[in-house]
């Protein structure tokens, strides 16, 4: 067992659109460690919710293509093991999701209760793998016995994501509870398995801030506390400070800057990460965006994919682009001109 | 809905420098059962009262739900108040039929929440900007082209993207458009509702310098509606923060954020992600979520919440206390 959870090593992916193929995913690395909590953080259309499916195997089948790369979880690469093992083993039970809407993820026409305990019908802790594989499909009265420890079992978990009344809100349809609540719900369901890793999709973004609050704190506490790593994507530089242990940025489909989160923020080394910091509303810096815009997929830069809006930008970034190299501890950033200069909003 | 009710505190408050004042405002929605019968009211606005000086940035913050996106569109006579008075340059607009207000409205603008579903997708760019012109103005073509073309270069937009449709540019340009059909009427104060939501950090940033140029090139008075409070820090002068269809406090952005009196604002400015500083999630402590503004508890609407609740915030409802400086509070506990 190594120390590593999973790590994506040049990964390629890319859509069949009208307009061309889009090169989504253009050779990316992300490591994440056991229990640890990795941000993934990039702007709309950057890959972030790519590469999180990809890790869950879940890609539209019809228009994705892997072109390269290795997902390793856990001493298997995922692109290797067949679908049906990965369903079976993988998908749902090691790993969990998080989606960023929780409207839009329970069925509106089954009680919470029935949809969780559909859930464990298929992916209980209690089951091994034969089983998974046709407990489904068999009548409940077959596993009471079961039905009962698993209904415990949710009630603990609703319990811990500190939901009111546990009992009630199994009787209730998603509609009649909030979005906090609903977003609760989600992590525990995600939780439920006992994963060894969860993919959180932007989950606070549907949320007020005091309720963003609330949920990253128990998200936090609840990961640490289980050992689970997670996997966070979000767009939001702020909500990743506040979560995560280590951050990787991405940009148009290239990961730019891996680091440890004190040292990402301290020392952002790539010119992207460094002008996105800046762009935060700040009260003592001016207001300093990032000029031009993002660049299509179809037909994306050659090399570093950040050269035509980068400002120390040479003839070598439009060729090449660069490999990683360490620029501090544990902290890793692909460009040939890293930024040395501490930025204005510095951690004390 | 009385027609032109002049309320006598706004004539008496009213300074020069006010450019809007609102004065006890109300917008009751009604709840009714599946037969139509009214059961309740929904109390969107709860005797909400400000004044906006000119030239200034007054920003309303607040959740979801709380009421702010509806105070712009009573503002701008999208819904009809239940009660009190708008005033505008002078002119009480409450409860004026649209025609009658088209006029005074011209002054008064709108900017929506999303650009995007606010543009016709069959509509060229050029269109959409004339199309403001049309029905205010009665200038000719040519006018009306030439002062397009002014007012695009002023937002930063090339004039090729006259010949665009919405759906060719992206989330930042729409923003610039949504913008540059506002300008052309020269208002003199725009309500900005979530100008910021769903733009990328990189493309907030110019988007928010662009308010900046544009408030000094055109003399502007924004009210500025966010959730974002650090954005709010960094572009108001003065700000308001809601719960529920109330204002709970007021005041110069600085006071409030160095030194927030009401508990509620005290746990929404500890909720603001601060890279640097503590994480939230050692420090947070606010528990629960809004009740339902359907059916408010009662006295003090953010007692079943607050850490400070005593017996009294249920028997009465606090009023916004002037016992600071350039701040106001609605708590009977503040310090």
């Amino acid at each position: 067992m190594t120390a590593e959870l999973l790590r994506v090593r040049d990964l390629a992916v890319s859509f069949a659109t009208e307009g061309g193929t889009a090169k989504v995913l253009d050779r990316v690395n992300l490591t994440i460690g056991r229990g640890q909590i990795v941000g993934l953080v990039g702007e709309s259309g950057c890959g972030k919710t790519t590469l999180a499916r990809s890790i869950l195997g879940v890609l539209p089948r019809n228009s994705a293509q892997i072109g390269s790369g290795s997902i390793v979880f856990d001493d298997a690469d995922l692109l290797k093991v067949d679908p049906a093992t990965l369903e079976r083993t993988v998908r749902g039970r090691q790993i969990s999701f998080i989606p960023q809407d929780p409207y839009g993820s329970f069925n509106p026409v089954f009680t919470i209760g029935s949809q969780i305990m559909e859930l464990m019908k298929w992916k209980s802790p209690e089951l091994n793998d034969r089983q998974a594989a046709r407990s489904g499909w068999l009548p409940r009265f077959h596993g009471r016995q079961r039905y009962r420890a698993d209904r415990q079992r949710v009630l603990e978990m609703l319990a811990a994501v500190q939901l009111p009344n546990p009992d009630a809100i199994l009787a209730k349809y998603p509609h009649e509870v909030s979005g906090g609540q609903r977003q609760r719900l989600m992590i525990a369901m995600a939780l439920l398995t006992e994963p060894k890793l969860i993919i959180a999709d932007e989950p606070t973004t549907a949320l007020d801030v005091t309720i963003q609050a609330q949920i990253l704190k128990l998200l936090r506490q609840l990961a640490t506390g289980r050992g689970v790593a997670v996997l966070f994507t979000t767009h939001d530089l702020g909500t990743a400070y506040e979560i995560c242990d280590r951050i990787t940025v991405m940009y148009a489909g290239q990961e730019m800057e891996e680091a440890p989160s004190e040292g990402f923020f301290n020392r952002p080394s790539h010119p992207y990460t460094s002008r996105l910091l800046r762009s935060l509303p700040s009260n003592d810096g001016g207001l300093v965006g990032i000029p031009g815009e993002i660049p299509s997929l179809v037909n994306p830069p050659i090399g570093c994919r950040f050269h035509p809006r980068c400002e120390y930008a040479t003839e070598i970034c439009c060729s090449q682009r660069p490999e990683p190299h360490d620029v501090g501890v544990d902290h890793v950033v692909r460009c040939y001109h890293p930024v040395t200069e501490k930025p204005k909003q510095a951690v004390q | 809905m009385t027609d032109a009710a002049i309320d006598p505190n706004a004539s008496a408050s009213a300074d020069d420098v006010a450019i809007l004042d609102v004065r006890q405002l109300k917008k009751h929605f009604a709840i009714r059962n599946p037969w139509g019968w009214r059961t309740g009211s929904l109390k969107a606005l709860d005797d909400v009262s400000f004044t906006v000086r000119r030239g200034e940035i007054l920003g309303i913050v607040g959740e979801s739900g709380c009421g702010k996106s509806t105070l712009g569109k009573t503002l701008m006579g999208i819904h009809q108040p239940t009660d009190g008075s708008i005033v505008f340059e002078g002119n009480d607009i409450a409860g004026l039929s649209p025609s009658a207000s088209r006029d005074l409205r011209r002054h008064l603008q709108y900017s929506y929440q999303d650009p995007g579903a606010s543009l016709d997708p069959r509509w060229k760019i050029r269109r959409a900007l004339h199309e403001p012109l049309v029905v205010h103005t009665d200038f000719g073509y040519d006018e009306r082209e030439r002062r397009v073309r002014d007012i695009l270069q002023a937002v930063g937009l090339p004039a090729g993207h006259l010949d665009l449709y919405p759906h060719e540019i992206s989330g930042g340009q729409q923003r610039r458009v949504g913008l540059a059909r506002i300008l052309t009427l020269h208002p003199s104060l725009i309500v900005l509702d979530e100008p910021t939501s769903g733009l990328d950090v990189s493309v907030q940033a110019t988007i928010l310098k662009l308010f900046l140029d544009l408030q000094k090139q055109f003399n502007l008075t924004y009210l500025f509606i966010s959730h974002d409070l650090s954005v709010v820090r960094m572009i108001c002068d003065r700000i308001a923060v809601m719960y529920l269809g109330k204002v709970v406090e007021f005041g110069d952005t600085e006071t409030v954020f160095e030194s927030p009196r009401h508990p509620y604002t005290q746990s929404l400015l500890a909720a603001i992600p601060d890279i640097g500083g503590r994480r939230i999630t050692d420090t947070f402590l606010l528990e629960g979520e809004p009740p339902n503004p359907g059916d408010l508890p009662s006295g003090c609407r953010f007692r079943t919440r607050c850490l400070m609740a005593q017996p009294r915030c249920a028997e009465s409802e606090p009023e916004l206390r002037t016992d600071w400086p350039d701040q106001q509070a609605a708590c009977f506990f503040a310090e």
